[in-house]
């Protein structure tokens, strides 16, 4: 069974999940950082693989992914850094990141590199979901890879059932029209659209993510959805870091104990 | 017709909408509308008068007489650059500010490389009243100063981009950024056939007016029908796209593109694309793109703000995979030296970017009696900086 099953199966609210860049802030910081995490206590952890031009990405994420190229991150090397990491974490791994580099990676083999490393999902903001479905759904099928698709607050109903049948997991619910690391505070418009989609009886579970960022939003996001992601707060968290240890069970904490 | 976006928005294997989902009602909303609002009587009215009356359309076709005597072949020049604004752009942000209007948009974004579609952007949302937010690499910031403030005097705000090499892709990237954050009133004016389909078609079309009237215009000039050669440059496509849409179908005319070669198509200074590049997806697009092995987007360098894009429109990708568009790429030196030749020859400075096509001139034997049609996109005011010090340089 999908790790991403399990876990929705097994807890059914206040799940978090925590986004970093793989290769920042030091080329090597991703498995440490995965293991700090999953003592820390998170609940599924998404590995960015970093790309020159991320659209979706306000500044704090894109500095990460131009310090993690420039350190010299690739899939390749993520992959191979990743190798051992199902001795140590049973908890669900997820890559997200951007289309290009994935296809000049090949998709086939990325797919099959996934299932060996024990990667369960796949987030790709700019792979459509129509052509997932044409071109690559089967592959993704065969090595029992979900494919995570985004839902916006501008997403219509028909839409949003739409994503929902071909979504395996849990559904990416953007919390506003917006790119990551916004923190504008969970206003009533957020809460009106999580509500709205409570109301849908989606098929997969929902998690809030873009613009959480401390405890209060991310147990408003809670309130209204299984749980949530943090992204550009921890990962500007990561970049203050000071001397040896990298702040991850203190940011964790600051999450879930208040 | 094979030269035209499928149902799909596909040309070929390139072309689509990669975008994340929050673009996607913004995308879908123009791709339901664009035909019917370009096919729309009103529309195409209040477009053509303003192409006349405010453009100052049609652009003459220019028998350039010392020029062909000097390559002895027969040379027209596309006056684009005697356009209101100085380029072919405002072909394009008048169209597409009219779609914007009839969409309820009341905000307007756009990149701009040379600083001429922000230019031309910033004027046509002077003429319509609509605010006006301008994404500009803040290297091109520098290098194009008269046209920053040309749109600060239009009323726009020019936002300074500071990610990547701080040029065209970078703006292009933040303009799309902006309109994920603001979905609701905003449109965004692309400036040239680039981006996730309908925008390749859209500005594609709305740049025909090009074509359109070189075929009118070359039977008035020469008595025959057609040309034998069109030349244009590419940064993004939209000026060769507008040159050669009446003509894709005519294998008559050959078509040449040219790209901006930088230090060399081998120096790795380069902003050539089809000469460099490889299938990939930029701008929410699959086209040709300049990527490295691991598939990160590398940077292009050229002297010319408007050249200086590793991407290129999703159809001129497939005009140059289908053999109908040959391309061929013009160094800085060699486009310096052109604009030098066609300004004491003919009393034209052209911008850089069209100096590349010029540069092309050199290359290819024609031969006395062949008709050749040079799109001149723009005007070289913005570049005097580059000309000045090129002129000291050589002592010209
Ligand atoms: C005068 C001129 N020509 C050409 C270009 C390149 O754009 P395109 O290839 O879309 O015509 C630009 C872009 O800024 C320009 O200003």
């Amino acid at each position: 069974m999908n790790r991403i099953d399990k876990l929705f199966r097994n807890k059914k609210n206040n799940i978090l999940s925590i986004y970093f860049t793989a290769g920042y802030p030091e080329l090597t910081s991703a498995e440490g950082i995965i293991k700090d995490l999953c003592a820390a206590g998170v609940d599924m952890i998404e590995i960015g693989m970093p790309f020159s031009d991320p659209l979706a990405d306000g500044p704090v994420l894109q500095q990460s992914n131009c310090a993690a190229l420039k350190n010299g991150m690739n899939i390749h090397l993520l992959f191979t850094q990743l190798e051992n990491i199902r001795k140590e974490v049973s908890i669900p791994l997820i890559l997200m990141g951007y289309l290009n580099p994935v296809l000049k990676y090949g998709m086939e083999k990325f797919c099959l590199k996934c299932a060996a490393t024990g990667i369960d999902g796949v987030i790709i903001p700019d792979l459509p979901p129509e052509v997932w479905t044409e071109q690559f759904r089967p592959v993704f099928e065969k090595y029992n890879l979900y494919n995570i698709f985004l839902i916006s607050p501008r997403t219509d109903d028909d839409r949003i059932r739409k994503l929902d049948s071909l979504c395996r997991g849990f559904l990416y619910i953007v919390s506003s029209s917006s790119t990551t690391g916004k923190s504008e505070g969970f206003d009533q418009a957020k809460v009106e659209y999580l509500k709205r989609l409570q109301g849908m009886d989606l098929k997969n579970p929902g998690l809030t993510g873009f613009g959480i960022s401390d405890a209060d939003s991310f147990s408003q996001a809670c309130r209204y959805s299984q749980g949530a992601i943090i992204g550009s707060a921890f990962v500007k968290r990561l970049g203050e870091k000071t001397a040896e240890s990298l702040p991850v069970r203190d940011f964790v904490n600051s999450i879930i104990s208040a | 017709m094979k030269y035209h976006v499928d149902e799909r928005g596909y040309y070929g294997e390139f072309g689509g909408a990669f975008i994340p989902e929050m673009m996607y009602p913004n995308i879908r909303e123009l791709r339901e509308n664009y035909i019917k609002i370009l096919d729309d009587k009103g529309f195409r009215d209040e477009f053509s008068t303003l192409l006349k009356e405010y453009a100052g359309r049609p652009s003459p076709l220019f028998h350039a007489r010392r020029l062909s005597e000097f390559y002895n072949t027969q040379i027209l020049l596309k006056r684009e650059d005697l356009n209101h604004t100085g380029a072919h752009k405002i072909n394009n942000t008048i169209g597409q500010i009219l779609i914007a209007k009839r969409l309820g948009k009341t905000r307007i974004i756009a990149e701009t490389g040379a600083g001429q579609h922000g230019v031309a952007t910033a004027t046509v949302c002077a003429l319509m009243g609509l605010e006006c937010v301008i994404f500009m690499g803040k290297l091109d910031v520098e290098r194009q100063a008269p046209n920053v403030l040309r749109m600060k005097m239009l009323g726009a705000r020019v936002v300074p981009v500071i990610s990547g090499n701080m040029t065209l892709k970078d703006a292009t990237s933040e303009a799309i950024r902006d309109w994920i954050n603001n979905p609701d009133d905003t449109y965004y004016i692309i400036g040239s056939v680039v981006g996730p389909h309908p925008y390749p078609d859209l500005v594609a079309r709305l740049q025909a007016v090009i074509s359109e009237e070189i075929m009118w215009q070359i039977m008035e000039k020469t008595g025959r029908p057609e040309p034998d050669y069109l030349l244009a440059c590419v940064g993004g496509g939209s000026n060769a796209a507008g040159s050669f849409y009446h003509y894709l179908d005519n294998d008559n005319v050959k078509l040449i593109a040219v790209e901006a070669a930088g230090l060399g198509t081998d120096s790795g200074e380069t902003a050539a694309t089809i000469a460099t590049g490889s299938p990939g997806i930029l701008h929410g697009s699959r086209t040709m793109i300049m990527q490295n092995d691991d598939g990160q987007i590398t940077e292009p360098y050229s002297i010319s703000a408007g050249l200086d894009y590793p991407g290129i429109g999703p159809l001129l990708a497939w005009l140059d995979r289908s053999h109908r568009v040959f391309f061929d790429s013009a160094t800085d030196r060699e486009a310096l030296a052109a604009a030098f030749r066609l300004t004491r020859l003919e009393g034209i400075i052209p911008a850089l970017e069209p100096a590349h096509a010029l540069a092309i001139l050199d290359k290819i034997r024609f031969r006395p009696d062949d008709v050749v049609v040079v799109t001149i996109s723009g005007r070289g005011d913005k570049d005097m900086q580059a000309y000045i010090k090129y002129m000291n340089d050589m002592s010209l």
